[in-house]
């Protein structure tokens, strides 16, 4: 196991480098040396080493404790051991302070350093051992990015699997950020049309008039500003899926378009008069009850039962609690590289905290929380107070209690114009912060009669 | 061939027993050279002790060139500046080492003399400093003579052989080593 792992030895003094390098090299490690605190963090920079020995003294220019800061700031998890033969509680504390893993005084006894080598190692190993573990526990846990061990999850995967090369039309139904899109990708590239395009609309967010040439497209002066013929997405999914997510929003105008797709196969673009044939295959997904909203009359159910071939009910985070986790632990994996940080651990405490959540914006919410942890994080392992605004913003059996007098839609709405004037009308921004959709803001917006310059 | 040195007054009769040991382990021919320097230059007043990577620097500069190898053996206490002493100190995939017998004896520990226990030890020690310079790194058979011993009782406890895996590595690098130094004497090469 030690030939993995790779030592840099810093010292100014020749003799002492090479023949720690020289001892450590015996022992097994890949070595290498640097006479400078410059010289050990330009190294630093280009390699990862699993333990830095440095010098306290170096002159001139960086000493010790600076270069030990400058290389775990390059590398949050480097083992520093601050080397000196000039022992005083004040530098041992210094360099304890400033995150030295071990301080230790020249000359030391050949155990006592073998001992402190092995022990780091040994540390390293097992988290090495862990991740790849880890890993290996995600990889056997994912379907297509969906990452559960939950048995209606998994029933689910199976059948993404039996329906995947099916033409039929499926209906995925939801809770905003139960991953109804990652499904609707699922089936899509499990399937024989997997090469072929998957076209995404999110039918919340865009009015009637909209909606209708983005999926039919328009032809040149059909409206005002249609300066050209546009193609759309039914024509732009030729051959693949569309996925036509918040179904339920749609108006009876488009419903009845629709339904003329989904039957004869063929539509008119806006203005136009020339028929379309496509060969599309239609995912469509919602997160209110297409069966109610049937038997208020404000869905056809002519569509419905179009719609509704294969029916996949998604279950909301809190009742796959187990899969938390594993959900977490991988958007750390995923986050910490795409914000460029390294990816730490859960703290014990922490990950219970995220387990117990009720989690109303589902694994969006779970995304978007450990996003936020990490951006915030000053250490290596995400702990409870990087987790504290959940405490803050309503976890489960809070002190929290609503104003007195406001009807739910009421309160809904102010949360939605604050967190909106906090994002000065960043629609993006304020889905992230409440854990919805844009699709689902855009629709609260609309039910709500706001948009982003009035709130 | 592995050519022996020693530095200052040595036990004769360890240094005879080191060799028959390393020719009969590591099956090269052994040959006695002259001494080489008093380690005196190396000495650190501060310390009270003898630094081995300046013994093992002086080495260098002796190695005849006919010889594959060259271990100088001192009854010196010797040390590398991190450490508060070693029992010896080996280029790794080198040809020197530098060998003490000072640590090696029980008078060092305030004990009677031992001997048989002396040369036991000089044995390991020999075998575990030529083995690094074949390459060979630290084996975690403790039962091997390449485990690390980081004080005398792991010394005496580990064993005076070489296991199976790090005998196959020194007859791979031996057998490396001789060929290369084969053709270097063909081609006219010196060291």
């Amino acid at each position: 196991m030690k030939k993995h792992w790779e030592v840099l030895v810093v010292d100014d003094e020749p003799v002492m480098r090479e023949s720690l390098a020289a001892w450590l090299a015996e022992d097994g490690y890949s070595v290498d040396t640097a006479e400078s605190g410059r010289e050990a963090i330009a190294k630093a920079a280009v390699k990862d080493y699993a333990i830095y020995f440095v010098d306290l003294k170096m002159p001139p220019g960086i000493d010790g404790i600076e270069t030990m800061m400058e290389v775990r700031r390059l590398h949050p998890d480097a083992s520093v051991i601050i080397m000196t033969a000039y022992a005083t509680v004040d530098t041992a504390i210094t360099a304890m302070k400033e995150g030295a893993q071990e301080y230790i005084v020249k000359p030391c006894n050949p155990e006592e350093i073998s001992l402190l080598v092995g022990r780091i190692i040994k540390v390293k190993n097992l988290q090495r051992e862990n991740l790849i573990l880890r890993k290996k526990l995600t990889k056997h846990y994912s379907f297509h990015d969906i990452v559960s061990k939950n048995p209606r999850m998994v029933e689910i995967f199976e059948l993404i699997k039996d329906v995947a090369s099916l033409k039929s039309t499926v209906l995925i139904q939801g809770a905003s950020g139960t991953g109804k899109e990652l499904v609707a990708r699922a089936i899509h590239f499990s399937g024989d049309r997997a090469a072929r395009p998957f076209v995404a609309v999110s039918c919340a967010a865009l009015a009637e008039s909209l909606l209708e040439s983005e999926l039919f497209g328009h032809e040149r002066g059909a409206f005002t500003g249609a300066v050209e013929r546009k193609r759309g997405k039914f024509e732009l999914a030729e051959g693949g899926t569309l996925f036509l997510d918040e179904i339920g929003d749609i108006s009876a105008k488009l419903q009845v378009d629709l339904l003329r797709v989904l039957q004869e196969r063929t539509f008119f673009r806006v203005g136009g008069n020339e028929e379309l044939r496509v060969d599309v295959r239609v995912i469509a997904a919602t997160r209110v009850n297409l069966e109610e909203a049937v038997a208020a009359g404000s869905f056809r159910d002519d569509l419905f039962y179009r719609l509704n071939v294969i029916t996949i009910q998604l279950p909301a985070l809190r009742e796959r609690r187990e899969d938390i986790p594993l959900l977490a632990r991988s958007f750390v994996e995923r986050l910490a590289h795409e914000l460029g940080k390294e990816a730490g651990e859960i703290s014990e405490g922490a990950m219970r905290l995220l387990v117990d959540n009720e989690w109303p914006g589902n694994v969006r919410e779970l995304e978007n929380a450990v996003e936020r942890a990490l951006v915030t994080s000053k250490g290596h392992v995400l702990d409870e107070d990087d987790f504290a605004f959940l405490r803050r913003d309503g976890g489960r059996g809070n002190g929290w209690s609503p104003p007195d007098n406001l009807s739910l839609d009421e309160i809904e709405k102010q949360v939605i114009v604050a967190t909106l004037n906090r994002t000065r009308g960043n629609v993006k921004e304020a889905a992230a912060a409440l854990g919805i959709d844009r699709s689902t803001l855009y629709d609260r917006m609309k039910r709500y009669g706001m948009n982003r310059v009035n709130v | 061939m592995i050519a022996i040195a020693t530095a200052g007054k040595v036990d004769g009769e360890a240094v005879a027993w080191i060799e028959g040991c390393l020719a009969t382990e590591i099956g090269d021919d052994t040959e006695r050279i002259s001494p080489v320097p008093d380690p005196g230059y190396a000495y650190d007043a501060s310390r009270g002790q003898y630094s081995s990577t300046l013994v093992l620097h002086d080495a260098l500069a002796r190695l005849p060139a006919n010889a594959s190898k060259l271990l100088v053996i001192t009854e010196r206490d010797i040390f590398i500046p991190m450490l508060s002493f070693v029992y010896g100190q080996a280029q790794l995939d080198g040809p020197v080492a530098v060998l003490s017998l000072a640590r090696l004896r029980q008078e060092f520990y305030g004990l009677p003399p031992n001997r048989a226990l002396l040369l036991v030890r000089a044995r390991k020690e020999a075998l575990h400093e030529m083995g690094h310079t074949y390459g060979i790194t630290h084996c975690g058979d403790t039962g091997c003579v390449m485990s690390l011993s980081t004080n005398i009782e792991q010394l005496d406890a580990k064993g005076s052989g070489y296991c199976d895996d790090c005998t196959t590595l020194l007859r791979e690098a031996s057998g490396t080593q001789k060929s290369a130094a084969r053709s270097e004497a063909h081609s006219g090469g010196s060291r």
